[in-house]
Formats: C-alpha cells, structure tokens, sequence
C-alpha cells in the first residue's frame, strides 16, 4: 500500500487552499484516494491556516494523524506542524523568509530550503509567485509527476491564461527542478495507481445530488460551512435549470423554498446552525401543511457563532426538536462525498413520498473537505416522478383525505378544480380550519385526533424509506464503534490500524438519525461485546437518543468538542483502551 | 426528457373555467370588520379580470385579516405570521404564470415581516400584495402595531403610543414597489380598481387597504377615515411623477389621500432570472440525466 500525507500551510490570504487544492487533485488524477482537508479560520487575511491532503492506493475516509511532507509558508507553520512531520519526512521552506534551526527538526525529518522568493523574481516583481516553487518542490518529493502537476495548476486558475499562468507554471517547473537535484523523494512517495478520480466536497455532492433528484429551486442565505452548495448551485444555475436565490434572511430562505414547493418544484434550503435556529418556525409549517421540503443543515462549532469555521456535531438536539408541536421529519447522516450524494437524492425521495420535511445533516468536516469518488459511484439517472399525485376528478377533492399511508393526493396550483389552502393552522381533510371557531367542540376535537394521527403514521413510512443503521466489520468483533456523519470517516481509518494490530472491531453507522430503526439497532446494540460511541459533542447526543429510544446506554465514550476532525489516532488509542490494551 | 411527465401548468385560456367565487368557508370576522370590504373588492377585481380561480393563488400570514384566503375559491396559502411575502415569491418563481396575491395585517406586513416587505419591493416582483391596515394587532385582542399612531392607548400601550408610525406608503417608494396606493374599506369600488390595477401591473403592487377594526381601534374608525379620504385621481396627481407621489405620502392627519400614488414600468424579478425566460419552472425539465460532463470539473 502506498500512502504519503502532504501539508501546506500559511498565514489566510497566502492562498494555502489553492495550493493544498492543487496538490489533492494531482493526487486523484493519478488515481488515488485522496483526503483533502482544509483547515482555515474566520478572518479572510491572517490568522494560521493549512491544508492536508493524503492520498493512497488504498481509501482514505479522514485527513489522517501526521504528514510526510509540510511545505511551511511561515514561521508559524513550522512552529506548529514540525512535531507531525513523520520519520523520513522533509519541510520545505524559504531560507530568506524565515529559518529553521537543525534542533527544530523531529529526529529522522530533514529540511528542504527553496528559494522561492528568488525563483519568484525569475518571472515577475509583483509578489505574486512565491507558493509556486514551493508547491514544485512539495509536488517532485511526493512523486507527482510534473506533467500532472502541472495540468492541475493549470486548470486552477479555469479560463484564465496569459502570464499570471505561465509565470506559475515556470516558478512551478523550477521549484520541482531544484527538489530533484538536491534531495530523493520521500520515502513514501507515490505513484500513479489508475484512471483519474473525482475529487469533491460534501457541499458539492450535495448540490449535484440535490440536481440530480430533480431539484429546481434553492434559497439560501450565506452562512459558513453551508455556502458552496448555494455557490456550486448558482455557478450552474442556468446551465442545469435551476433557479437560485440568495434570500434576505433564513426565514426567507425556507419560505421561499416552501412556497416554491407548494407551487410544483423540488425545492432546497441549505443553512449551518445558526440560519437553522431561524427556520425552525417554517419548518413546522411544512410538516403541518405537508408540503415536502429538503433543509441541509451543516453543523459548525456552537453555541451561538462559536467557531465558524471549525467543525462540531452539536445540533443533533436541535434538528430532533425544532418546531412547536410534533410533526413527522427525517434526519439523514451522510459520512463521506458519495454518501451524501446518495442521501440528497434520497432526502428528495424522502419529502416527496411522505409530503413532509426532511433534514441532510452535514457538518464542517463533510461539507468543506475534499474527497474522492469514483466516476462509477455518482449515477446522474435518477427517476424522477410526476409531481401530480392527483387527477382531477371535478368536485370534493380533499387534500388531507385520511389514507392507510397517511399520504394524501396532491394537486398544484394551476390544476383546474383542485383548489385547496394550505394552512399552518389545524384543518380537516379539505384543509379548512379547524383553530378558529370549531376547536373544543367534541367532532372537531376528534377530527383534530384523527389529523394528528395521520401525519404522525407516516413515520412508520419514513422508517421504510430511509437507511437503517449499518453495521461493518466482522460481525463478531470485540468492539462495536457506534456514530453517525462524518465521524465514521476518522473511525473507518482507525479500523484499518486496529486490524494492522490485530484488533478487530466493527462500526455501526447511523445514516438516518431519525426515525431510528430500532428493532435493528437494539438487536445490533445486543449483539455488540462492547460499544465505544464516537462523537463531535460534548454531551453524546446521539447515545441520549440511543438510550431513549432503546433503553440501551452506551457508556464507552470518544467525544470531541474542540472544533477540529477526529484524527484516527484518537480513535485507535480509546479503542485499545476500552479493550483493555492500554494505550501505545 | 427528465421529468417532464408531468402535464402542464401553464394557464389553461378557456372562457368555461370557474372565475372566482366565495368559498364554502364563511368568513369568521366580527360584524362590521373592514376587512368585509377587501375580500369583497379582491373577489371583484379577479371577476373582473376573468382570472380563472385555479390560476390564483391567495397567500397570507396569521392575524384576523390573514383568513382572507380562506374565503374565496383559488387556490392559497396561509402561512405563518410575518412569512406571507416569501412564500408568495417562491410560489411565483415555480410558477410565474399563477396571478399571486399576499394579502395580511399591518402587524403581519410590517411588524414581524417588515423586512421581506423591503426586499420584495426593491425585487420587483411581479406580484400583488394587500395589507388589510387596521392600525392594531386584531387577532391577538388589540395591542400597538407598527401603523398605530403616535398617543394611542392599546393593551400594549396603556399610557399612549410613544414611538413614530411606519408610513407604509413612503416605505415601499423608499424600496422600489412600481405600483403604490392607499384604499379604504368604506370604498370597495375604488379599491377594487385599485386591486384589478395591482394584477394587472407587472411589478410588485402594494396597496395598503385601510380596513378598521371595530373591536380594538376605537380610534381609526369608518368615521375617522370618511371625515379625511380624498381621493388622488380628483386633485391633479401624477402617479408617473416620484417628486408628486413623494409629496402626497407625506400627508396624513386631517387629510388621507387614497388612490394610485405612484407607478412605474421596470423589469420584473421574473424577467431577470434567466432560468425562468425557458418557461414556468414548474414545467421545465427536472433531474440531471444524460448530462454526465458535469463531471469532468471534479477530475
Ligand atoms: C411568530 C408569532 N408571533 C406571534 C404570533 C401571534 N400573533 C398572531 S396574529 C398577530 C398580530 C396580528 O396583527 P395583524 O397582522 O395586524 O393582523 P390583524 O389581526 O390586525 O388583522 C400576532 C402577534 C404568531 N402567530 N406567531
Ligand atoms: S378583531 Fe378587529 S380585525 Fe379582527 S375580525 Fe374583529 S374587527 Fe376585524
Ligand atoms: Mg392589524
């Protein structure tokens, strides 16, 4: 297995996601797995960012622990990255910007000074060069081959062309130069191991899946990490057909987008927590009119504007309770790229079929980091089904009309004599209200029973149209590692670790938080020798609706809180500690 | 092509259609409500129009005036409080061939949803909004709105109002409405005009429809307004003319005009967003079969 990690990282503005983006796509066009994460703050110049991206012949599922390679633009990186250079690693770094003292080093790392400055000047005077040799050199100590280098480079900067591009793919070629011929390339460098991949955000698989199910109306209001689902969306607004608007405010946002459902499109919103607290009336207004509706809500660090560009799974409370009163919701939790590809289409499935709100829990993690995908994993041909549940049949129509399912024929407007109010007030089955002047009275207290019953039965429904929990790993492993999102992607990787030790463990995933299966998951919780819960929170919320749900409390707890991913290292020391093994 | 099972949306132009007519549901307003006034003027400028009722869509937000679409035969919404103008525009822009109308209080509008009420001006829209104004929260038994005036004792404000009104009609001049007029409940002739001109305009029409509450404004009544309207179409203005409308939305007190303040002709929202030149979005093709080369940005 050949597996190298390659760090950059700068001062914000210094453009490390570039070329941390650069690096991650030279790597899925040789036709490896690739991690791509991308760790930044919330100032737009200043402030330590970096980007690592790790790629292998086998999959990477996380950012992974250390780095073999750190291409450091500042003092600080150094400072800060050297104690994860692994053994046989080399910095990078340019003498006349800062230096790096031979005691700073790690034992068995070495550096690597390149005057990118000086290679710089080459080109141009403008100081607008100085990460293209660095990133040359990096590339050559990876073994990325300069052509893929620099064809990636290329296409980083689109249609452009001219000298900007020219003088970067220059200072490129002679960073990469002065690498070969003053140091071998790491250890662990890698070669090309297939056709090219697809590299992708979460964000953008979401955004495509959402397409790809047949959506046609987003409204969004910016707000980090959710953003570049609405930035992927508008880029190919009128190319794909869809209509984008960036609304005043979140209640718009969800308004809008229930108002262009009820008016006979798929329709999306897309917010992190914050935007999501503001939704929460309208969201109740879908599942009360049963209007279908998808809300992605990608979780950053809380409470209140809490660390908005680090990544946390602190809303699970929230997307289980928001709104007043009960009303029948789905929650799914995608971990990687093509899941979430997947769940998008799904979520479409999901709100149509059952005429109700359905929540795409992301988070920071998944939302922004960049994944690989194979070409054969995203298929664009999804059915899509008429809209027009209902035909008209002239008279007495009855949007609510009780049914087995709890589903009811659906007319949009526009359909000759199907006319009905979608309300958020109680009503009976024609939709008229039942709130103003019938409420109390003995029939309609009845009728308000029996409308109560039918949206709640479609949570039996929901149940068979969404994921049960998922159980992978031998079977009878001594450890059972429970979570759902984007954390399975760090316990994936340590599974791997564990099984290089010989410790054999298996993950149960949650990919639909809500309704919980629970006969599966109570069977799969007995089942398990031991159970370690893996959370991005600081009080289990997964486990409290576990144990609510079931009565199974899962007391072996990994939780994490501090704004930053899992590192699989993390997850191997609880793992061997809830065994029994000590930590190594 | 994906997605396009569906039949169409489109208006169906047919005489034997239904227009609109009174729903079974009896409206539920106190006796002498002024809101009688503008369902009644609503109902006569669609008839009028000969808008069959399957082609409207009757939008609101919560408050008594907000049952509104309850009472008619078209289609509606009645959304949540302060929501009806974005709920409005998203239906709009799945189907920019339905004849939108929000109809809601001035708590509704203006309070709680006074922040879509701007935005949805300075899009222009293409849609109708009329606020039933009574100067008080109805529903909620008679606290200070953001239209009563200054002094007046509610629930709320027991010892008098002591902040200044929105003055709605310079507010939506201020944000780029192209079609801006007073009515009043006690002229169901002339607000009907008034609504009939609102459908017919292409842009956004706000008219805001003075519609006492008898039960909790004790101040702004029938009366009060039948001593003070005149109307604008008598005295010389010029509805084309922003200096005119700007001068005429300033006076209120012994005097309140009624009437068409102000209209412009701009590009609609639905003119701009390019996606909707291809037809209702309703009716365009859904899903991304086929289009595989979507791809290729990823590699
Ligand atoms: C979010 C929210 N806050 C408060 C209310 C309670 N509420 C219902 S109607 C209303 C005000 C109604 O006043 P207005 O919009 O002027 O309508 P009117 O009853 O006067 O016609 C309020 C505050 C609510 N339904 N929702
Ligand atoms: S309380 Fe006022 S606004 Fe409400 S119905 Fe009665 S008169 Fe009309
Ligand atoms: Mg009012």
């Amino acid at each position: 297995m050949g597996e190298i990690s390659v760090r950059a990282g700068g001062a914000a503005g210094d453009g490390i996601a570039s070329v941390g983006e650069t690096l991650a796509h030279s790597l899925s066009r040789m036709g490896l797995h690739v991690f791509g994460h991308n760790a930044y703050q919330s100032v737009i110049r200043g402030g330590h960012v970096w980007f690592q991206a790790r790629a292998s012949t086998a999959p990477t599922h996380s950012q992974g622990d250390a780095c073999d390679i750190l291409y450091a633009l500042n003092k600080e990186t150094a400072d800060v990255h050297l104690p994860s250079l692994s053994r046989g690693g080399t910095v990078v770094f340019d003498p006349e910007k800062f230096d790096i003292p031979a005691s700073q080093l790690p034992a068995g790392t070495k550096a690597l000074p390149v005057k990118t400055l000086e290679i710089a000047r080459k080109f141009t005077s403008q100081s607008i060069l100085q990460n293209a040799g660095g990133l040359g050199a990096t590339a050559f100590l990876a073994g990325i081959p300069l052509d893929v280098l620099q064809a990636s480079l290329a296409d980083s900067f689109g249609k452009k062309k001219g000298d900007v591009v020219d003088w970067n793919l220059g200072a490129s070629a002679d960073g990469y130069a002065f690498a070969q011929a003053n140091s071998a390339a790491n250890d662990h460098a890698v070669a090309k191991a297939g056709e090219p991949k697809l590299l992708m955000t979460g964000n953008a698989a979401i955004a495509l899946g959402a397409a790809a199910a047949g959506c046609k109306f987003l409204a969004q209001y910016p707000m980090t990490p959710a953003s570049s689902i609405m930035h992927w969306m508008a880029a190919h607004s009128r190319d794909i057909g869809v209509v984008v608007k960036q609304a005043e405010d979140e209640l718009a946002a969800i308004n809008m987008a229930i108002g262009a459902s009820y008016g006979g499109v798929r329709s999306m919103t897309a917010t992190s927590g914050g935007g999501f607290a503001l939704m929460v009336e309208a969201l109740g207004m879908a599942g009360m009119a049963e209007i279908p509706l998808v809300v992605v809500e990608s979780q950053r660090s809380g409470p209140s504007t809490g660390l908005p560009t680090k990544t946390e799974q602190g809303d699970l409370n929230m997307m289980l309770g928001a709104g007043q009163g009960e009303f029948p919701r789905a929650i799914l939790a995608p971990a990687n790229a093509v899941e979430a590809y997947r769940a998008a289409i799904r979520a479409f499935q999901v709100a149509e079929e059952w005429q109700t709100p359905v929540l795409l829990a992301s988070d920071l993690h998944l939302s922004e980091n960049y994944m690989t995908v194979d070409r054969s994993e995203i298929d664009l041909n999804v059915e899509i089904p008429s809209l027009f549940s209902v035909q008209p049949n002239g008279h007495d129509y009855k949007r609510y009309q009780y049914t087995p399912s709890g589903v009811s024929p659906r007319s949009l407007p526009g359909q000759v004599g199907l006319q009905w109010i979608a309300g958020s007030d109680e009503h009976d089955e024609k939709g008229h209200l039942i709130s103003d002047v019938k409420s109390g009275i003995p029939v309609w207290v009845a009728e308000r029973t029996k409308m109560m019953q039918k949206r709640m039965g479609k949570l039996a429904g929901i149940g068979r149209s969404t994921e049960p929990p998922r159980l992978e790993g031998p079977a009878d492993a001594p450890l059972t590692f429970v979570a759902w999102g984007s954390t399975v992607g760090a316990i994936r990787d340590a599974m791997v670790t564990l099984a290089a030790k010989n410790v054999a463990t298996n993950l149960l995933q949650i990919r639909t938080v809500f309704p919980l299966h629970v006969d599966v998951l109570e069977a799969a919780i007995d089942r398990a020798k031991t159970t370690l819960l893996v959370e991005a929170n600081y009080s289990g919320q997964l486990g409290r609706l576990i144990r609510a749900e079931t009565g199974r409390h899962l007391t072996n707890r990994l939780l994490k809180y501090d704004g930053e991913p899992f590192y699989p290292y993390e997850v191997v020391g609880k793992a061997l500690e809830v065994l029994g093994h000590g930590r190594n | 092509m994906a997605g396009t099972s569906a039949p169409s949306v489109a208006p169906t132009v047919g005489t034997l259609l239904p227009l609109i007519g009174k729903s079974d549901t009896k409206p539920t307003w106190c006796p002498g409500c002024g809101d009688f006034g503008v369902v009644a003027a609503v109902e006569m400028a669609l008839k009028r129009l000969k808008i069959p009722s399957h082609q409207v869509v009757l939008v609101s937000g919560i408050g008594c005036s907000s049952n509104l679409p309850h009472f008619l035969s078209s289609y509606g919404f009645h959304s949540i409080h302060g929501r009806s103008l974005p709920v409005a525009e998203g239906i709009r822009w799945a189907n920019h061939t339905l004849t939108v109308i929000a109809t809601g209080g001035d708590g509704d509008g203006f309070g709680i949803g006074a922040g879509h009420f701007i935005h949805t001006m300075r899009r222009n829209v293409d849609m109708t909004y009329v606020t039933m104004d009574n100067q008080i929260y109805g529903l909620t038994t008679g606290q200070a709105s953001p239209t009563s005036m200054m002094g007046q004792k509610t629930k709320s404000t027991p010892a008098g109002v002591i902040e200044n009104p929105i003055d709605p009609i310079s507010l939506a001049l201020a944000a780029g409405a192209t079609y801006i007029a007073r009515a009043f409940s006690g002229d169901v002739k002339q607000m009907a005009d008034l609504v009939a001109g609102g459908i017919q305009h292409k842009g956004f029409a706000f008219i805001d429809a003075m519609s006492p509450c008898v039960t909790y404004n004790k101040i702004n009544t029938f009366d009060w307004f039948r001593q003070r309207v005149y109307k604008l179409e008598n005295s010389g203005h010029d509805p084309t003319d922003i200096v005119q409308a700007w001068q005429r939305s300033l006076e209120w007190g012994d005097k309140v005009p009624t009437g068409l303040f102000y209209k412009a002709d701009k590009p609609t929202y639905e003119d701009l967003e390019e996606v909707l030149t291809a037809g209702p979005l309703a009716n365009q093709p859904a899903g991304l079969k086929g289009r595989e080369s979507l791809l290729d940005e990823f590699i």
